[in-house]
């Protein structure tokens, strides 16, 4: 254990930026822009120091610290980090830092709230990677909320007011019957603590009371992934949003309700986990199916890939729910549910690689073309050959090619999957062929291929903060496609530390 | 005949006398001064106020009884301490707002420590008639501090209305009170616990009336607290009074109302809590459910801070249905109940000053007129963003520990529906609370009006900035306040509870 409190400081340090920005005048735009790369980047790289410095280890947590809080009623202001949180921790570094840097070049007004709201987001998402006590998480949860509103309600396109305003409303509605739920397990164990809490006999084994905060939980969770039906807010946001803040939707945001139902659902709730598996399973191959047809249905660019979103991380939650199928922990059982696992955490770095990136791409053309109309495109490889360059290869990784990373964790969710739970998988499989026709048909050949549109005939090719935004993307989901190794020895030891609080 | 131990009973009254000698001074002063805008007068009231508020904590851990009807134990010391910061906070920002709006001003200031008085005797009495005589000195100066801009219509039209609802519920209230007392013998509330925990007075049919009784007082409880069904004068009366009266009205008259029916239910029928409790519920999901959805259309920034006072009346009441005696947990709703008043008294009370800076700039109140508001007043736009987030429960507020306590305890008396019915209004209120931040934030200012910044003066200022710091204060660290709320069930023990 370190005596430097590295996950406070992770989590804070961008409310102290997110002040100074307050700090500047705001006719001072070129300072609070540099300000706030700077930051960013220092956050980042405290990230990347905190990826280095954790051992991966499948017992406790690292880097606890744990202060009394609110000792009336037993909250403690308690952190730490393990396999499953150090990489979500060091890819929201990231994406931060590049969202707040490509920010910079295409924010123009109202600048200073801006870069203070990205910060504050900051500081939600990295707490809630870190909480390790369900008050703390909560109050974490909540808090993105608001930025995020303000994000999409001021520097969105059209329709933001509608989208944040639901964003706001949808995600708050799964969270508050979430606070029902950590309250009934506080009043039945007596602690907010999460590490101590599987394991526990929860409501003297009362299984209805039990399923109640199961489901009152796995709502709040199912509604941030989003799981088909409780999607309908992502299309909106997503599409609606400032090209940065789809990046951290997509991105992070996302990951905080999959990284929910790792850390929370699965061990405190293994066997209502394992009672009500199939219907989480079936709504995971839904959301695969449906996202992917649903997205081959836009002609809104933007909207396109929000949706294939909604597919990406189905394939995450089959992969969840494959590990919940059974309790079984006999060898070769016990293997495919790791490997699923490990397939649905490796999926929420190598989406957010990719579909970070997919939206910055989005934000590269929109900015040029103002419009996200697949029909009023084309033939623009002819003339963009970098934007088609890097816009294909990520779209590429996307629908899974080998070599790159959605490749990975996808085999590595059916590998699983198909071991456990075959026939449910198998439907799931359709949404693969999908998503390959959806990104070659509508997006490489609507835009990028056939008859060029005299309107785009002047248009510039990317400037170099686009490159400098993309290539660090573009190089880690090509690294971890070819040799995942690095983040799956992370991932593993996160993974079957779950799977051993679950048996 | 018992002796009455003057030196004590007036240690025990202090803070009362203070804040009455205070009233007297400033309506003897008001008339041998020629200048309405000395600060001679908000002077004095600050001062009677302040040393009230202070002498109030003298008396935290006390359980002393003056008069044979005046409790001085933590709950009255809660509602003294409450009730006068909520008057110094009104004072600070009603100082600006009566001198620009009429020369009358000493009286204004005399009825707000009269009022302060009402609520903490109503908080004290232990005894149905000094109960009775106290709500009506808080409904009569009431009246007459809604309708204190005697040359607006909108001011007489909401005082008279008020007042006709007023009289007409305390009418009820004491028919209620007299059964009670026919039943039990005796106007002390003492002596009706005891009365009716006497095995051999149970077998009698005396029980019978108890449930009307409440249910007729708790017409003039929940007309104070603006409680479904007793409500309909809120919206209006709030609408047309001065704004600082609005704000006290949603916190101080509001409290007190909380004060009576905590005391009355609990010390003299807690027998009967599985009767009222029931009605408290039933009346707690209308009040609720029928605040938040009338409030999603208004368009009067007062009116809407009227129906979110009363839904926010029946997140409290979740508290005092929910609170089991015998519940030894930090997160009882009694403690809920009180926390919540606390956390609602910065919250509102922050959401109405700012709505007075804004309103003594602007001169409006509809909601419309807040567009471009961060453009305008970017400070005012971001504390009121805080304040509607604690109103609506989010953290790191007030609103969020205050709910969080209320559902809490909701949830440990297995009232689940009860809880589920008030996080999801509170999601709905989100959706009222964030159309006034969508005019403020997303809206671009009138035409012509970019330039200019809102300017209010000091004293607002530091009225907004304690309500603030309040609010965050009591989110990120609520220990000191949860212990506080706390405080305020040791009474309880004290009692011949079954």
């Amino acid at each position: 254990m370190s005596t430097l409190p590295i996950l406070s400081i992770i989590t804070f340090a961008p409310l102290v930026a997110a002040v100074i920005v307050l700090l500047i005048p705001s006719e001072n735009e070129r300072l609070i822009k540099r300000w706030s790369i700077l930051a960013s980047f220092i956050i980042f790289l405290l990230t990347v120091w905190l990826w280095f410095a954790y051992r991966p280890s499948s017992d406790g947590f690292a880097f606890v610290e744990e202060y009394p809080w609110i000792p009336a009623i037993n909250v403690f202001y308690r952190v730490g980090v393990d396999g499953l949180s150090v990489p979500l921790i060091t890819l929201t570094g990231l994406l931060t830092f590049l969202s707040i840097f490509y920010s910079t070049y295409v924010i123009h007004y109202r600048v200073k709230e801006y870069f203070f709201l990205f910060f504050l987001l900051a500081v939600g998402m990295f707490g809630v990677f870190v909480a390790l006590d369900f008050f703390l998480f909560y109050v974490f949860w909540e808090i993105g909320l608001v930025p995020m509103y303000f994000l999409i309600g001021v520097w969105g396109s059209d329709r933001r007011e509608y989208a944040a305003i639901k964003f706001f409303i949808y995600t708050l509605a799964g969270s508050v019957l979430m606070l029902l739920a950590i309250l009934g397990l506080y009043f039945s164990t007596g602690t907010f603590d999460i590490t101590a809490l599987p394991g526990k006999e929860l409501f003297g084994g009362n299984f209805i009371l039990k399923s109640l905060a199961f489901w009152g939980i796995f709502l709040a969770f199912a509604i941030k992934v989003p799981m088909w039906p409780f999607h309908t807010w992502l299309p909106d946001a997503h599409t609606e949003a400032p090209t940065a803040g789809s990046v951290i939707l997509a991105g992070i945001l996302l990951k905080l309700g999959g990284y929910g139902f790792l850390r929370i659902l699965m061990p405190i709730f293994p066997d209502v986990f394992n009672a009500f598996w199939p219907i989480v399973a079936v709504l995971a191959v839904i959301s695969i199916v449906y996202g992917a047809l649903v997205a081959m249905a836009q002609w809104d660019l933007k909207r396109l890939i929000a949706y294939s979103s909604v597919s990406h991380m189905g394939y995450a939650m089959l992969g969840i729910a494959t590990a919940a199928a059974t309790l079984d922990t006999s060898e070769s059982i016990f293997t495919s549910r790791a490997i699923a696992l490990n397939g649905a955490l490796f999926q929420f770095i190598a989406h957010g690689l990719i579909t970070g990136g997919l939206f910055f791409m989005v934000g590269v053309i929109y900015e040029r073309a103002h419009t996200r109309d697949l029909k009023a495109f084309g033939g623009l490889g002819a003339i963009l050959p970098i934007i088609y360059g890097f816009f294909a290869i990520t779209a590429f990784a996307s629908l899974g090619l080998p070599g790159l990373a959605g490749f990975v964790s996808e085999f590595m969710v059916f590998r699983g999957a198909f071991h456990i739970i075959p026939y449910i998988a198998a439907i799931g499989v359709i949404g693969i062929v999908a998503t390959a026709a959806m990104f070659l048909w509508k997006v490489i050949q609507m835009v990028f291929l056939g008859p060029l549109n005299e309107r785009w005939k002047d248009l510039p090719d990317m400037y170099w903060w686009e490159v400098v935004t993309m290539a660090p993307l573009v190089v880690l989901f090509t690294l971890l496609g070819v040799y995942p190794m690095p983040v799956l020895q992370y991932v593993n030891a996160g993974v079957v530390k779950v799977l051993e609080l679950m048996s | 005949m018992v002796q009455i131990n003057w030196a004590e009973t007036t240690w025990l009254l202090l803070p009362e006398l203070v804040l009455t000698v205070g009233a007297l001074l400033v309506l003897v002063l008001d008339f041998l001064m020629e200048d309405d805008r000395s600060p001679i007068l908000p002077g004095l009231t600050f001062v009677s106020l302040g040393g009230a508020f202070l002498l109030s904590f003298a008396y935290l851990g006390l359980d002393r009884t003056a008069l044979f009807m005046f409790e001085v134990d933590n709950l009255t010391a809660f509602f003294r301490i409450l009730a006068t910061g909520t008057s110094i906070l009104i004072l600070l920002v009603s100082i600006d707002y009566v001198r620009s709006r009429s020369r009358h001003t000493g009286e204004f200031y005399s009825l707000l420590l009269w009022v302060t008085l009402a609520v903490i005797l109503v908080a004290a009495s232990s005894d149905l008639i000094l109960l009775y005589l106290s709500f009506e000195l808080l409904s009569i100066t009431s009246y007459i501090l809604v309708g204190w801009l005697r040359d607006e219509a909108y001011s007489n039209e909401a005082a008279i209305k008020y007042l006709l609802y007023g009289a007409i519920s305390s009418a009820v209230m004491l028919y209620g009170m007299s059964l009670l007392y026919g039943a039990a013998g005796s106007t002390r509330l003492e002596d009706i616990a005891r009365t009716f925990s006497d095995p051999a007075v149970r077998v009698g049919t005396l029980d019978e009336l108890v449930l009307p009784a409440v249910v007729l007082m708790l017409a003039g409880f929940g007309f104070k607290t603006s409680l479904v069904p007793f409500h309909q004068w809120a919206p209006d009366a709030y609408e047309g009074a001065p704004t600082p009266v609005t704000a006290f009205l949603s916190v101080g008259s509001k409290a007190a109302g909380f004060a009576v029916l905590t005391r009355v239910l609990l010390t003299a029928l807690p027998m009967f809590q599985i009767d009222w409790a029931a009605v408290l519920a039933a009346v707690s999901i209308l009040t609720m459910t029928l605040g938040n959805l009338v409030a999603l259309m208004q368009t009067n920034m007062k009116r809407l801070l009227a129906y979110s006072s009363i839904a926010q009346a029946g997140y409290i009441l979740v508290g005092l249905a929910a609170f089991v005696a015998t519940d030894t947990s930090t997160l009882n709703g009694l403690a809920g109940v009180l926390l919540y008043l606390v956390a609602y008294l910065f919250t509102n009370l922050g959401a109405f000053i700012a709505v007075i800076a804004y309103e003594q700039a602007t001169g409006s109140v509809a909601i419309e007129d807040y567009a471009g508001m961060v453009r305008r007043a970017p400070w005012l736009a971001a504390a009121l963003v805080v304040f509607f987030l604690s109103l609506a429960g989010i953290p790191p507020t007030a609103g969020f520990v205050g709910k969080l306590a209320v559902f809490g305890a909701a949830i440990n008396a297995q009232l689940y529906y009860l809880a589920i019915i008030g996080v999801i209004n509170s999601v709905i209120s989100v959706y009222y609370y964030f159309n006034v931040v969508r005019q403020m934030f997303f809206m671009p200012p009138p035409e012509g009006s970019e330039g200019e910044r809102v300017r209010y003066p000091q004293a607002m200022g530091l009225a907004l900035a304690i309500s603030l710091v309040g609010t965050l204060l009591i989110g990120i660290y609520p220990q000191p306040f949860l212990d506080l709320a706390n405080l305020g069930r040791q009474f309880l023990a004290l009692l011949p509870l079954v």
